[in-house]
């Protein structure tokens, strides 16, 4: 039996979802233009109605598109293997982004995170199996700092391509499945076209696609021109999208959290209704990032039990739906790799994994969201491997006993087969050994140990007190880091889609206006330095 | 101060009871207290002690917003009176607050508007998403004391610093403050971007916009020195 936690029963599911449905009637869900003129041109004879930038969209609409959206999709890695199963109960983690900030294992204070540190995060992430894909941790502030700059003297988007250039770092050092986002609707083609270039072409991309996109509505019921314009171009190129609705429980979304799930429902459905009248069929994630909002501090707290609670309530939405579920967990608001930081991280990855959420975000983040450790990140492997123990829950290993190996007084046939598999949970083993209690010699136990337990790396500590002086899980995930980067070895891409790279990121420099300055030169697809 | 009116003004504020609070002002018009008096001795001292309650973790935030409400109720009531005896109650301040370019964000910014307005200074909020020009045009319009820009993005961070610099640029600074707030904002990066001023929290930006009223009030003597 695999153990699984539910929150709401069939009956709450239900009036959430019949809620949901009317607040997209009333009071309506804020769209952008695009969103307007698709809702416009798909709807009108069935009802849809559009004032001031408002629209009022009727369930008959939102089913029609729900019926249209798949259950369930892969996304694959670099060498077309599948990597990511997004549908069903199966679970993946992903380190969470987008930090601005990253944690100095020296000084533990918060810097500004840099190339180097994404290049770290990446390397870290590419060697440990807890994590089924890679993402867009941090901003490059060496590169995009000046492109910032020079694009706000333009006035331009601020963000500039700072999103592309984090997608070509994590594309360079990664084979992984890439869980990414962009910062403004112009940027998101030329972050499309370099997935395109590293897959063999844009049917290549949508037939075995290796990244998903995030993309946020504003709370409340608000899909932004660049909201509404990335799911929609996402939806036509085929590339998976994630809808991440971020309800923040008392302060943009009902202080209640059935109130907030309903909320995410709403905004969610509305976001699938957009991109499934886009392109039907198209990959889409019922993802999201719901967090109670601190009372004292104004913030959103990744750590708190209720921010875990509401990711897995609208996931519970979301299967109900049969649609891929996402949600943003393993997260702490700690400032320090520190007692909080762990109890509140392995928390919320027990329950995102007991939940059955396919894709869960936020290893590796403090500081509720705003600060990356790397040293976090392999602490949390850690937590993530002992919560997919815990959710393949208690197995029974009969199938290696025979049955004539159960010493028995039972003769009769049937009567044996039922004690056979009763039995050999552990009759079958004292039936070797006896009252010697030698385990370690048996030969199950040299073949299942690794199946019963999780051995943990040398994170954990686990071992007698020595001579030496006990050291803490901090100090030994620093160790942990070096080793896990000596160990990581750079994919080799070839010289054809490196220049493919740089065409695009010469192509999108000069878009945002920020060809031959400083960050221009930051952003070459040269090798980074390992 | 220990007058049980004067009391019961002050407690209609801690318990954000606009009702009260109204009726409690229109009272001590119909019994000709001074409205002066009724502010600084009754209902401010309420939103003192709520913002003091909440800074000791004692109050939250619906609670302090709920004060700052009964607050505005209050003063609206007691308004009229203190205009026509020229004992206009003394504005600390005017400030020009808004979210930052491509940042819709408002919850933070709205905090502060209400937190500040209700401790009286003159509030002109432009709302979200605002342009540098937006900002240098409503501060000289106003003439503004202080101009603050929220931000929650990381991604929209950048547009606080092209606020100031467009301060700069427009010779409103040092006269006109420039203060920032916001989730992912820091001491460091204002420090950084050469902002005068941040806050992690609403209460934070009271006491925040109060100590650089001190500073541009110093400023303004001189300057008005300095033309005479």
């Amino acid at each position: 039996m695999r153990p699984r936690i539910q929150l709401l029963s069939p009956e709450l599911i239900n009036r959430i979802l019949r809620e949901a449905f009317e607040l997209l009637m009333n009071p309506g869900v804020r769209v952008g233009s695009a969103a307007v003129e698709l809702l416009h041109s798909a709807g009108v004879e069935i009802g849809v109605e559009i004032n001031d930038g408002v629209a009022h969209i009727p369930e008959a609409l939102v089913r029609q598109c729900l019926a249209s959206a798949p259950h369930d999709f892969y996304l694959y890695k670099r060498q077309g293997e599948k990597a990511v199963h997004y549908g069903g109960d199966d679970v993946h983690f992903d380190p969470g982004s987008c930090c601005v900030q990253m944690l100095d294992p020296d000084t533990l204070e918060a810097r500004p995170s840099e190339t180097r540190d994404l290049v770290r995060i990446v390397q870290v992430t590419e060697t440990l199996p807890q994590f089924a894909a890679q993402s867009t941790a941090v901003v490059c502030n060496d590169a995009c700092n000046d492109a910032c700059n020079d694009a706000c003297r333009d006035s331009r988007a601020p963000s500039a391509i700072g999103d592309l250039y984090r997608l070509l770092i994590v594309l360079q050092h990664s084979d992984k499945p890439v869980v990414t986002g962009s910062f403004s609707a112009a940027g998101l083609q030329g972050m499309i076209d370099l997935l395109a270039a590293d897959s063999g072409g844009p049917d290549k991309l949508r037939q075995q696609p290796r990244a998903v996109f995030d993309v946020c509505p504003s709370p409340p019921l608000n899909w932004s021109e660049f909201g509404s314009h990335n799911l929609i171009d996402l939806a036509r190129a085929g590339v998976p999208a994630e809808i991440v609705s971020m309800p923040l429980a008392g302060g943009t979304a009902p202080v209640t959290l059935a109130g907030s799930v309903t909320q995410h429902a709403a905004e969610t459905l509305a976001g699938i209704t957009l991109h499934q009248l886009a392109a039907p069929g198209a990959p889409i994630v019922w993802g999201g990032a719901p967090a109670i909002f601190d009372m004292r501090t104004g913030g959103a707290p990744m750590g708190a039990v209720e921010t875990a609670m509401l990711n897995m309530a609208c996931a519970e939405v979301g299967k109900h739906l049969g649609l891929p579920t996402h949600g943003y967990l393993v997260a702490t608001d700690s400032k320090l790799v520190d007692a909080q930081a762990g109890a509140e991280s392995a928390r919320s990855a027990m329950l995102g994994a007991l939940a059955g959420i396919n894709m869960i975000s936020g290893a590796g983040m403090l500081e509720s969201l705003a600060c990356f450790s790397v040293e976090k990140l392999v602490i949390d492997a850690e937590s993530i491997a002992s919560a997919y123990r815990l959710a393949r829950g208690i197995e029974v290993r009969s199938n290696e006993v025979r049955s004539d190996e159960v010493h028995s007084d039972v003769h009769d046939e049937k009567a044996r087969g039922e004690k056979t598999a009763r039995e050999t949970l552990a009759t079958a083993m004292f039936a070797q050994i006896g009252l010697s209690g030698e385990f370690l010699k048996l030969k199950e136990t040299r073949a299942r140990f690794r199946q019963e337990q999780h051995l943990p790396s040398p994170v954990i500590d686990r071992s007698a007190r020595g001579s030496e002086p006990a050291t803490d899980v901090f100090t030994r995930a620093r160790t942990r880091v070096d080793e896990l980067v000596g160990k990581y070895r750079k994919p080799a891409l070839s010289e054809d889609v490196l220049r493919k790279f740089q065409a695009i990121v010469d192509r999108e420099a000069v878009r945002a206006g920020v060809e031959g300055t400083e960050s221009g030169k930051n952003i070459g697809v040269a090798p980074a330095t390992k | 101060m220990s007058d049980p009116f004067f009391g019961a003004m002050r407690q209609s504020i801690i318990d954000g009871a606009p009702d009260t609070a109204t009726a409690l002002a229109q009272q001590a018009l119909a019994n000709g207290i001074d409205p002066l008096a009724a502010v600084n001795q009754g209902f401010a001292a309420g939103i003192k002690f709520a913002g003091d309650q909440f800074g000791c973790g004692e109050m939250f935030l619906p609670d302090l917003l709920a004060s700052a409400e009964a607050m505005k109720a209050a003063i609206k009531i007691l308004e009229p009176e203190m205009l026509k005896r020229g004992s206009e109650c003394k504005v600390l301040g005017k400030i020009v607050l808004g979210t930052a370019r491509g940042d819709i964000h408002d919850i933070g910014k709205n905090l502060v508007a209400t937190i500040l307005s209700a401790s009286g200074f003159q509030i002109f909020d432009l709302g979200t998403s605002v342009t540098p020009e937006q900002f240098v045009a409503k501060a000289k319009e106003v003439d503004a004391d202080i101009v603050g820009v929220s931000a929650l993005l990381t991604t929209t961070m950048a547009g606080q610093k092209a606020v100031i610099e467009a301060l700069d640029r427009n010779g409103l600074r040092p006269r006109v403050k420039a203060i920032i707030g916001g989730a992912a904002v820091t001491s460091k990066w204002a420090a950084e971007i050469g902002a005068d001023g941040y806050s992690r929290n609403a209460i934070d930006a009271l006491e925040l916009a109060k100590n650089l009223m001190g500073r541009v009030d110093n400023k303004d003597v001189n300057k008005r020195t300095a033309l005479a």
